[in-house]
C-alpha cells in the first residue's frame, strides 16, 4: 500500500544499458510532487526512464521505485499502480475508440460491465464523446492523442506518466489537455509525470522539475519552493552616466549585474521597494528606459543547467 | 446518471482474476473475425465433413443386407485407425486454413501501430499477451479438430460397442495428442509469422508458403543425398509421422516417430524464440 510519505518514484543509482551502450548513469533522485516534469535535450533519457520505470527494460545495477514499489521485483503491481501514454501512435487501427480503451480497461484487471462503462466515461472527460464509435485510424493526430490519454486513465490509475501529450495538438487543445493534466492532479488525486521538450509546458503544470542530459540528472528544481522564494528579478535599460548605480542600489540590498553597456540585472531583496531604483536613478541624472519585473523562468534553469 | 455527464473519478472497485486475463484478447478477436462472412461461412464448411462422417459410422454400424446375406462386412467398410486417420489428415488440412486466415490478424495490427507498449504498461505480461493469442486459434481450431473428433469416437463406441472401445482406445489418444499437436504447431507458426511480418496477406501466404517450402526442401534434400532424413524439415510429414505412429499405422517412409518429435519440438522452440525477440514493448536499436 502507498501512504503520503513514500516518494512517488525513487531513483537509487539507477543505470540502464541498452544493446551493451551505457544509457543512464547512476540516477538518484526522490520525487514527492503531485506533478513531476522531465526534462531533457533529444536523447537525453527521457524515455527511457519512463520506459525503465514501467518494467520495459531491466536495470543495469541501482534499482528505481514508484510508490516504494521496486518496479523490477513487482513488476505487475507497479503497472497496476500507472497509466502510460505513449509519445508514438499506439493503438489498433481496425478497433472503435470504445472499443480498444475497453479492452485495455479489462486487459488491467476491470469487470468488462465496468470498462465498457469507465471506455465510455474517459472519452467523454477527455472530449472525444461523440467519436467514440469511430475507428482509432481514422482519427486526426490530435484525436488520437486524447484517445491515447483515455486509455491512460480509464483504469483509474495512482500515477499517469505522460510522454509528450502536446505533440502534434493546435493551441487550443494544448490548452485543454494542460487543463486536463491540472484537473486530474487536483480533482482525481493522480500524480502525473509528464515528460516533454516544451518548457511552457512544465512550468504550467509541474511542482518538480528533474533535468536530464546525456542520461545523467543535471538539474533537480523544485518549482513550488522557487515560486515561494519568489526571487525577484529585474531587468533594465538605462541612458546615461551609471557610475555608482550599481554601487547604490547593492547598498540596499540588490545584487546588481551590468549585462552590457546601459543594461542590467539586478536580484532584489524582499521588501524592496522599487522607489529606491528611481531615486538613485534620479540622482544620478539616470534615463531609465525599460523596467522589467521578472522571476527566474524554467528556461533559465534549463539553460543553465544543459550549459553545465 | 448518463454516462456523458459523469466527470472523471478514481476506481477502487474489484478486479478480475489474472489467472484468466488472457482470455481477454479471444474476445476481442472473435469480434472482429466474426465480422467477416468469409470466414464465419468457411468455419461453418469446416463442420461439413465431421457430420458426414457420423452419418457413415451410423450407416456402417447398421448395415444389416450383408448379414443378412450371411456375408461378412467388406474390410473398407470399417471403422478403424485408417478411417480416423483420414478424419485426422482432412479435417487437419482445414484447419491449416482456417490457421493461414485467421494467423495474419493476430498480432501484425497491434505492430503495425505500435500497440503493444499500450499492452505491456498494463499488469499483463508477454506470455500472458502470446497466450492470449495462440489460444484465438487455439480455441476455433479446436472446435473443427479434436472436438469433433471425440465425439466421433464415442458415437462410434455407442454404436459399435464397449468391445470395439478396449480394441481401439489408442484411437482416442491419437485424436487428442496428435490435434493437440497439430493446433499447437500451427498456431506457434501463425503466431511467429504473424509478429515478423506486417502486412496481412504476405503473412497468410508465409503460413501456407511454410509448408510447400519444407516439403520442396525435404524433397530436394533426399533426392540429393539419397536419404530420407531431409523429410525433417517438412512440416507436414512430420505430423503425418507422429499421427500414424499415435494410430498404429506404418507411415511408409520418411523418418522414425522419435524424430518427427524432435523436429516438431524443434519448430516449436523455434517459432517461440521469434516470439520473444519480436515481442517487446520497445525495440532495442543495437
Amino acid at each position: 500500500m502507498t501512504n503520503s510519505a513514500t516518494p512517488v518514484i525513487q531513483l537509487d543509482q539507477l543505470s540502464v544499458q541498452l544493446g551493451g551502450r551505457p544509457i543512464l548513469h547512476q540516477l538518484a533522485v526522490s520525487l514527492q510532487g503531485r506533478t513531476i516534469g522531465l526534462l531533457g535535450p533529444n536523447g537525453a533519457g527521457k524515455s527511457t526512464l519512463i520506459n525503465t520505470l514501467l518494467g520495459f527494460y531491466a536495470p543495469a545495477s541501482g534499482t528505481a521505485r514508484v510508490f516504494g514499489h521496486d518496479i523490477h521485483k513487482d513488476t505487475r503491481f507497479v503497472r497496476s499502480l500507472v497509466g502510460f501514454m505513449p509519445e508514438n501512435d499506439s493503438f489498433i487501427a481496425g478497433m472503435s475508440a470504445v472499443s480498444y480503451i475497453r479492452m485495455m480497461g479489462e486487459l488491467s484487471g476491470l469487470p468488462p460491465a465496468t470498462a465498457l462503462e469507465r471506455a465510455h466515461e474517459s472519452l467523454f472527460y477527455v472530449g472525444l464523446g461523440e467519436a467514440r464509435y469511430r475507428k482509432l485510424g481514422t482519427y486526426s493526430l490530435g484525436m488520437k492523442q486524447l484517445a491515447k490519454l483515455a486509455q491512460a486513465i480509464v483504469h483509474g490509475p495512482k500515477l499517469i506518466i505522460l510522454d509528450e501529450p502536446t505533440n502534434g495538438l493546435d493551441p487550443p487543445a494544448r490548452l485543454r489537455m494542460l487543463r486536463m493534466i491540472r484537473e486530474m492532479r487536483d480533482n482525481a488525486g493522480m500524480h502525473v509525470v509528464l515528460c516533454s521538450h516544451l518548457l511552457r509546458d512544465v512550468e504550467d503544470t509541474c511542482e518538480e522539475v528533474v533535468i536530464l542530459n546525456n542520461g545523467r540528472i543535471v538539474h533537480y528544481a523544485d518549482l513550488q519552493a522557487e515560486r515561494r522564494a519568489n526571487k525577484r528579478f529585474v531587468e533594465m535599460e538605462t541612458v546615461g552616466d551609471a557610475e555608482g548605480f550599481a554601487t547604490a542600489l547593492e547598498s540596499l540590498g540588490a545584487t546588481c549585474a551590468q549585462l552590457a553597456p546601459g543594461r542590467w540585472k539586478m536580484v532584489l531583496p524582499p521588501h524592496f521597494s522599487f522607489e529606491h531604483v528611481f531615486r538613485a536613478a534620479a540622482e544620478r541624472d539616470l534615463e531609465l528606459r525599460r523596467l522589467n519585473y521578472r522571476t527566474d523562468t524554467l528556461e533559465d534553469i534549463f539553460l543553465k543547467a544543459i550549459s553545465q | 446518471m448518463a454516462v456523458y455527464k459523469r466527470t472523471y473519478s478514481s476506481y477502487t472497485g474489484p478486479l478480475s482474476s489474472p489467472r484468466f486475463r488472457f482470455l481477454v484478447l479471444p474476445r476481442y478477436s472473435y469480434q472482429h473475425l466474426f465480422a467477416n462472412r468469409f470466414l464465419t461461412g468457411f468455419l461453418v464448411a469446416c463442420f461439413f465433413f465431421p457430420l458426414g462422417c457420423a452419418a457413415y459410422i451410423y450407416f456402417v454400424n447398421n448395415l444389416s443386407v450383408f448379414s443378412s446375406l450371411g456375408l461378412s462386412i467388406p474390410d473398407f467398410l470399417k471403422i478403424d485407425s485408417s478411417f480416423f486417420r483420414f478424419f485426422m489428415n482432412f479435417q487437419g488440412g482445414l484447419a491449416y486454413l482456417l490457421s493461414a486466415l485467421i494467423g495474419p490478424t493476430l498480432i501484425a495490427p497491434d505492430l503495425a501501430n505500435n500497440a503493444l507498449p499500450a499492452y505491456f504498461s498494463r499488469p499483463f505480461s508477454r506470455a500472458e499477451y502470446i497466450l492470449g493469442k495462440i489460444s484465438v486459434l487455439f480455441i476455433l481450431l479446436s472446435l473443427i479438430t479434436w472436438i469433433p473428433g471425440v465425439l466421433l469416437f464415442f458415437f462410434q463406441v455407442s454404436q459399435a460397442g464397449p468391445g470395439w472401445l478396449s480394441s481401439n482406445w489408442f484411437i482416442l489418444r491419437a485424436i487428442l495428442l496428435g490435434f493437440w499437436a497439430w493446433i499447437l504447431l500451427l498456431s506457434l507458426l501463425a503466431v511467429a509469422l504473424s509478429a515478423w511480418v506486417k502486412w496481412k496477406i504476405v503473412a497468410g501466404a508465409l503460413i501456407l508458403g511454410v509448408f510447400g517450402i519444407g516439403a520442396g526442401l525435404a524433397s530436394a534434400i533426399n533426392s540429393i543425398l539419397r536419404t530420407e532424413f531431409g523429410s525433417i524439415v517438412d512440416l507436414s510429414r512430420i505430423m503425418y509421422t507422429i499421427w500414424s505412429d499415435q494410430l498404429n499405422i506404418d507411415p511408409a517412409n520418411g523418418i522414425e516417430p522419435p524424430e518427427a518429435w524432435l523436429a516438431f519440438f524443434a519448430v516449436c522452440f523455434f517459432c517461440l524464440f521469434l516470439l520473444n525477440r519480436k515481442i517487446r514493448p520497445r525495440e532495442i536499436v543495437r
